[in-house]
C-alpha cells in the first residue's frame, strides 16, 4: 500500500517535470493542455457510484471498481450482487446509478427508460480432447449431450467412444452462463463437476471422449475448441454475433449516459479507455468496440 | 547441591525454587497458571470450533428442514427452486470410508505383523522407512497420482465393464472406486504404525508360552499375539477411519465430484469435497448449507472420536 503511494508520488513528480519540459516546446502544446485538463478532472472528481445486479459480473465489477477508485481517489464505487433482474429494477427505481445485467435487456425494460450499455461480452468455448474427430456441434446436439440424451460420440458422427460430460460446480459463473444460454438450467447430468477452469481443461485433455466448457480466454493447445453451428469460437465471431454461446455484460443506466452524473460518465469513459479495456480483458472477457 | 551453588553465584538477589517457601509457592503457582493457560488454549479452540460450527450450521438445517436435508437425494443448490438433499453425499462418505477400511486395514495389520514378528531384519529396515515416508506425503500428491495414473486405468476398466450398457454414465475413471483406493493407501501408514506398536507391546512371555505348548509361529501370531494387541489394533482402525472420512484434497481430484448414489463406478461427492468444491462461489442459503455439511462431518468425526475413547476405556478394563 505504502509503496504504491510512493510510486504514485514519484510518477506525479516525474509527470510534472515532464509536462514542464513539454510545455517549452510549441509543437506539443495542445497535447499537453489536454493532459492537464484530464489531470485536474482526476483530482476534482468526487462522489459515489452505486451498482447492483448480476452475480456473474462480480469479478468484472470489482476489478473495474478497484482500478477506477485507484485513478479517481475521490470517488467511491459500491457494488451489490443481487441478480440481473434485480439490478435492472433497482436502476429503474432510482436506487442505484448502474444496474448490472448479464443478459440483454428485455423490451419492456428498455421501454421503461433503461438504456443498455454493453461493456463487455462473456464468451464460452466448448472443448473436447485433441484426439476427438467431432469438430462441429449444433445447439441441439450440445443440449442433448449435457442432458444425457446422447451418450456416445458415434451418435453424432464421431468415433465409437462414450461421452464423458465435464462441467463446473454449482454456483460457478461459467456454469450459470452455459446452462442459461442453452436453457438447461439444473438439467445437466455431469460425470465430473470440477471447481476451476484449469481443472476442466486438464480433465478434458487427459480423458478420451471428454467434453467440457470454459471461458473463451482459457483455451490452450491441450484441448480442441469445437465449432458451434459451424462457427469457430473466436472473439471476432462473437463480436459479429455469429457465435451463440456468449452473453453481453450490460451496465444499464436510466436514460443515456450523457444524462448521468459526472462521476457515472467518468466511469463509462474509463471502461471505454485503454486502461478500462485492459481490466475487462484481464477478467477474461471480450472487449466491445 | 546444585541449588546451593546457584545461590552463591547470585548472592544478593537470590532466586531459587528451593530458596524459601514463599518463593517456592509463588513459582509453583505461576507454573501451575501457565500450564492451565496452555491447556485452556486447546480447550478454547475446541469449544470455539464447536460453537462456530453449530451457530453456522443450524440455521440452514432449520430453514431447509432436517428431513429434507439429511434424507433428500436431489442436490440442486442454485436452481430456481433449490433442493438441498445431501443423503447421497453422506452415504458416499460412509460407503467410501468403509470400503477404504475394508481394503486398507487387512493390508495394514498384516504389514504390521510382518514388521513386528516375521520380517528379516534387513527387509524390515527397508519397509519401515517406506511406511514412514508414506505417512509424510502430502495428500494432494496422492490425489495427483490418482488423477494421472489411477483414473486412466480405471477408465479402461470402466470401458470394458460397461461396454454394452445403455444407461451407464461414463466418468472417465473419476469414480468412487478410485477414491476408495486412494483413501486405502492413505490410511495404511496410520494403521501400520499403530498396530505395529501394539504388537510389539505384547509381552514375549506370552509368545514363549505359546511356543512351549507346541504352537507354530503362525498359530502364535493369530491366536495369541493379535488377540492380545486387540485394543491397540482397534485404535489403529478407528484412527484410520477418522483419517479417511476427513480427507478432502486427495479425493476431490479423483472422485469426479458429481452428486450420485455411491456405486463403485459412479462419479461421487464426499462430505469433505462437497464443501471444498462449492465454497468458492456459493452465496446465501447455498453457503449456509455448506456449513451444515461441515456440521454433519463434524458430528461424524466427534462420534468416531467418542467411540474410540470408549473402546479404549473398555479395553483397559478388560486388560485390568
Amino acid at each position: 500500500m505504502k509503496s504504491k503511494k510512493v510510486l504514485a508520488l514519484v510518477c506525479a513528480v516525474a509527470m510534472t517535470f515532464g509536462l514542464t519540459a513539454c510545455g517549452n516546446k510549441t509543437t506539443t502544446e495542445t497535447k499537453t493542455a489536454q493532459t492537464e485538463t484530464t489531470e485536474t478532472e482526476t483530482a476534482d472528481l468526487t462522489g459515489t457510484i452505486s451498482m447492483a445486479g448480476s452475480t456473474s459480473m462480480e469479478k468484472l465489477a470489482n476489478a473495474a471498481a478497484e482500478s477506477f477508485m485507484e485513478k479517481y481517489s475521490g470517488v467511491t464505487v459500491t457494488a451489490e450482487f443481487t441478480g440481473s433482474s434485480a439490478g435492472v429494477e433497482a436502476v429503474l427505481a432510482g436506487g442505484v446509478d448502474i444496474g448490472n445485467s448479464s443478459r440483454a435487456l428485455k423490451d419492456d425494460e428498455k421501454g421503461a427508460g433503461v438504456v443498455e450499455n454493453i461493456v463487455a461480452i462473456d464468451g464460452i468455448a466448448v472443448v473436447v480432447d485433441p484426439a476427438n474427430t467431432v469438430a462441429d456441434l449444433t445447439k441441439e446436439q450440445l443440449i442433448s449431450i449435457y442432458k444425457g440424451g446422447v451418450k456416445n460420440w458415434s451418435e453424432i458422427g464421431g468415433e465409437d467412444a462414450p461421452i464423458v460430460v465435464v462441467g463446473r460446480e454449482a454456483g460457478s459463473g461459467t456454469r450459470g452462463a452455459f446452462e442459461e444460454l442453452l436453457e438447461i438450467e439444473d438439467a445437466c447430468v455431469y460425470a465430473s463437476e470440477l471447481d476451476s477452469t484449469g481443472a476442466v481443461i486438464a480433465k478434458v485433455a487427459a480423458t478420451p471422449g471428454a467434453i467440457g466448457y470454459v471461458s473463451l480466454d482459457a483455451i490452450n493447445d491441450s484441448v480442441t475448441a469445437v465449432k458451434l453451428e459451424g462457427v469457430e469460437a473466436t472473439a471476432e465471431n462473437i463480436k459479429a454475433g455469429n457465435y451463440f454461446l456468449c452473453r453481453p455484460f450490460v451496465m444499464a443506466t436510466r436514460g443515456e449516459i450523457s444524462e448521468q452524473s459526472e462521476t457515472v460518465q467518468a466511469w463509462f469513459e474509463y471502461l471505454a479507455s485503454d486502461e478500462g479495456k485492459e481490466v475487462i480483458a484481464a477478467v477474461g472477457l471480450i472487449v466491445v468496440d | 547441591m546444585h541449588s546451593s551453588e546457584v545461590i552463591i553465584l547470585n548472592n544478593q538477589h537470590t532466586f531459587s525454587i528451593v530458596g524459601n517457601s514463599k518463593n517456592k509457592s509463588a513459582v509453583e503457582k505461576m507454573a501451575q497458571g501457565i500450564f492451565t493457560l496452555c491447556a485452556f488454549i486447546a480447550i478454547l479452540a475446541v469449544i470455539s470450533i464447536t460453537v462456530y460450527m453449530i451457530i453456522n450450521g443450524i440455521p440452514a438445517l432449520l430453514e431447509v428442514g432436517l428431513k429434507e436435508l439429511l434424507f433428500g437425494t436431489v442436490w440442486k443448490p442454485t436452481a430456481e427452486n433449490p433442493s438441498y438433499g445431501i443423503l447421497y453425499v453422506i452415504l458416499t462418505s460412509i460407503v467410501g470410508t468403509v470400503m477404504a477400511v475394508v481394503l486398507g486395514v487387512p493390508i495394514g495389520i498384516l504389514t504390521a505383523v510382518f514388521l513386528a514378528e516375521t520380517a528379516p531384519k534387513r527387509l524390515a529396515a527397508l519397509v519401515k522407512p517406506a511406511v514412514e515416508l508414506l505417512a509424510g506425503i502430502p495428500s494432494v500428491i496422492y490425489g495427483l497420482l490418482g488423477l494421472m495414473i489411477l483414473n486412466p486405468l480405471m477408465y479402461k476398466l470402466e470401458l470394458f465393464l460397461f461396454k454394452d450398457s445403455e444407461t451407464h454414465q461414463f466418468t472417465g475413471g473419476a469414480n468412487l472406486l478410485s477414491a476408495v483406493i486412494v483413501l486405502a493407501v492413505m490410511i495404511l501408514p496410520t494403521v501400520i504404525n499403530i498396530s505395529e506398536a501394539a504388537i510389539r507391546a505384547v509381552p514375549n512371555s506370552l509368545r514363549n508360552a505359546s511356543f512351549a505348548l507346541g504352537a507354530s509361529e503362525i498359530q502364535t501370531i493369530l491366536k495369541v499375539v493379535l488377540p492380545t494387541a486387540k485394543s491397540g489394533i482397534i485404535t489403529a482402525i478407528v484412527l484410520g477411519v477418522g483419517r479417511a472420512i476427513g480427507e478432502a484434497m486427495a479425493i476431490t481430484l479423483v472422485s469426479g465430484s458429481s452428486v450420485n448414489a455411491p456405486y463403485p463406478f459412479n462419479s461421487v461427492r464426499f462430505l469433505t469435497t462437497a464443501i471444498v468444491s462449492e465454497m468458492g462461489y456459493a452465496a446465501g442459503m447455498h453457503r449456509q448449507v455448506l456449513f451444515t455439511i461441515g456440521l454433519v462431518l463434524f458430528v461424524f468425526i466427534m462420534v468416531i472420536n467418542i467411540s474410540l475413547t470408549s473402546i479404549l476405556k473398555k479395553g483397559d478394563k478388560d486388560n485390568g
